[in-house]
């Protein structure tokens, strides 16, 4: 995998794309547990991430990832905004001014978002979060060899399975306890499309 | 829904637009945010005190600015944590060169949008420190908290803060008192009916015409207990009791007292409240320094009322007395 500012930007529209699209489903699985605005804000966010990166001229992908951290944090809102915002600021810092960054680079970047979310979050994993979305990828990604795009979708669609069986322990999921086991986690839910969308534009790229 | 309102997306900025209208020698809006800070901010030399959070408790938070309290207040849509991109901009605006102190309210959504905030505004060198108010002893977590929520307390917490500050205390001294308040101020709460968000268009929550519900959030969140209503004589009861019971004041110590209408309370009924309130206390062997009623911290226009109780010491009593010119706090 190589990402650069396009291709870094393409990963972002089309993340963009699926949550629109799942904008209604994701909101449906914040409903029982949660308060039923998930879908609704994270498709507002990303929304204004499209029209803030598209067509705009980036010197790194450390900058088009700040860009897209600031409008989430501030677009998203509620407690989503600050840990969408958290996670690609974290992955901004650590890959400052590499042009195109690898699958190694990006784990380390991973690395650090995931470190970065369960500081901001106070959560670990297994606590039904988007951390156990964000944890289970960046696992795959540091395995030395082998990581290929159909991997990162399994790999994806596993977590969010598993993310029902957890008992919530943080976030407003938490208030729901034993009600909240048989539901998926909408936050992994939607970083699932974000990664989908990741491994889609890796696909499609015909030198990774 | 029943409200005079224009648009109910535009109530904030509507609301904030006329509060600064209100009080424009002292007030002013800090550009393309919904954040409001002290005219004269930033004050040189001086540590910025930074509050805020979801909109609909009025006067919370921005009439708790002033000289003696608060430099800025955040707001936020109705019953919603501002982000941290606002956040960020009032503690620009309340830095003075000494630091910034934010008091925040036990909520997830508002701890996880200030800490963004804090850490954005380190990365630009400014200090910051905060404490986290959690002085509802009703319920452990909620679907709003992890852990106790932040109330009425918070307002004691702007204020002997605020004072610290106004003295000029640096920013450890500050966190020092504003932790000693936290650790000795407990609040409780109770409501006959619901407030409504202008955007939801309907009551948060339904209570039956002889229903009260105890221990309720200032969002609407669930509390201990639905039962009849009972007299302000027994609620009055419940409340300073289960306070007590959870903070153990010994004998012949000073507090300070606080008896909040939650928005559609009126005045008369606070002072019924407030009689058996101060009769209890004396009961417990408690000398009563200073007592508050009034409209604090509310939840839109949700009837019902919270009671605060703060145990005092030389240092904070000094504090609370100290000058205040904030529009909903005048010392």
């Amino acid at each position: 995998m190589q990402l650069d500012v396009k291709k870094t930007i393409e990963w972002l529209q089309l993340a963009n794309t699926k949550i629109q699209e799942k904008k209604d489903y994701l909101t449906s699985l914040d409903q029982p547990i949660g308060d039923g605005d998930h879908g609704i804000n994270m498709a507002r966010g990303f929304k204004e991430v499209e029209a803030k990166i598209s067509g705009k001229d980036y010197k790194d992908i450390s900058e088009l990832l700040k860009d897209v951290a600031m409008t989430l944090m501030a677009k998203v809102g509620g407690a989503s905004g600050p840990l969408f915002g958290t996670a690609f600021l974290k992955l901004s810092t650590s890959i400052k001014g590499e042009a195109t960054i690898d699958a190694k680079q990006f784990a380390s970047a991973l690395d650090a978002a995931v470190t970065g979310l369960k500081q901001r979050g106070k959560a670990e994993e297994g606590e039904k979060t988007m951390i156990d979305m964000w944890a289970p990828i960046t696992k795959l990604f540091q395995q030395e060899e082998g990581i290929t795009a159909d991997k990162v979708v399994d790999t994806a669609k596993m977590a969010l399975e598993k993310t029902k069986e957890m008992k919530a322990t943080k976030g407003r999921a938490a208030y729901f306890k034993e009600k909240s086991v048989g539901h998926q986690d909408p936050g992994a839910a939607s970083s699932y499309y974000i990664f989908e969308a990741l491994a889609e534009i890796w696909k499609g790229d015909s030198k990774a | 829904m029943k409200k005079i309102i224009n648009k109910p997306d535009e109530v904030v900025q509507d609301m904030v637009q006329g509060l600064i209208a209100a009080y424009p020698s002292q007030l002013k809006l800090i550009p393309e945010t919904l954040a409001i800070a002290r005219k004269d901010a930033p004050v040189q030399g001086k540590v910025g005190l930074v509050s805020g959070g979801g909109s609909g408790h009025e006067p919370a938070h921005a009439g708790y600015i002033g000289e003696g309290m608060l430099d800025v207040a955040v707001a936020g849509e109705v019953f919603t944590s501002p982000t941290p991109d606002q956040v960020l901009e009032g503690i620009k605006a309340a830095d003075g060169g000494k630091g910034v102190f934010l008091v925040i309210k036990n909520y997830t959504g508002d701890v996880l949008n200030f800490e963004m905030a804090a850490e954005l505004a380190e990365a630009e060198g400014i200090e910051v420190e905060k404490v986290v108010v959690n002085d509802d002893v009703a319920v452990e977590d909620s679907s709003f908290t992890t852990g106790r929520r932040g109330i009425a307390g918070t307002v004691l917490v702007h204020k002997i803060a605020g004072a610290m500050a106004e003295s000029g205390a640096t920013l450890q001294e500050i966190k020092r008192v504003a932790d000693k308040v936290v650790a000795n101020v407990r609040s409780m709460g109770m409501a006959l009916t619901s407030g409504t968000v202008p955007a939801a268009g309907k009551p948060s929550f339904q209570l039956a015409e002889n229903e009260m519900e105890i221990g309720i959030g200032i969002h609407g969140e669930p509390g201990i207990e639905r039962k009849p209503i009972a007299s302000a004589d027994e609620i009055a009861t419940e409340l300073v009791e289960r306070i007590l019971a959870d903070m153990e004041i010994p004998k012949g110590q000073e507090v300070a007292v606080m008896v909040n209408g939650l928005g559609a309370t009126p005045e008369m009924e606070l002072y019924i409240v407030n009689k058996k309130v101060q009769q209890i206390l004396k009961e417990n062997g408690l000398h009563v320094y200073r007592t508050f009623v009034g409209e604090y911290m509310t939840s839109l226009e949700m009837a019902g009322c919270s009671v605060t109780v703060l145990q005092l010491d030389d240092e904070l009593k000094t504090l609370l007395n100290a000058p205040c010119s904030a529009p909903a706090f005048r010392n």
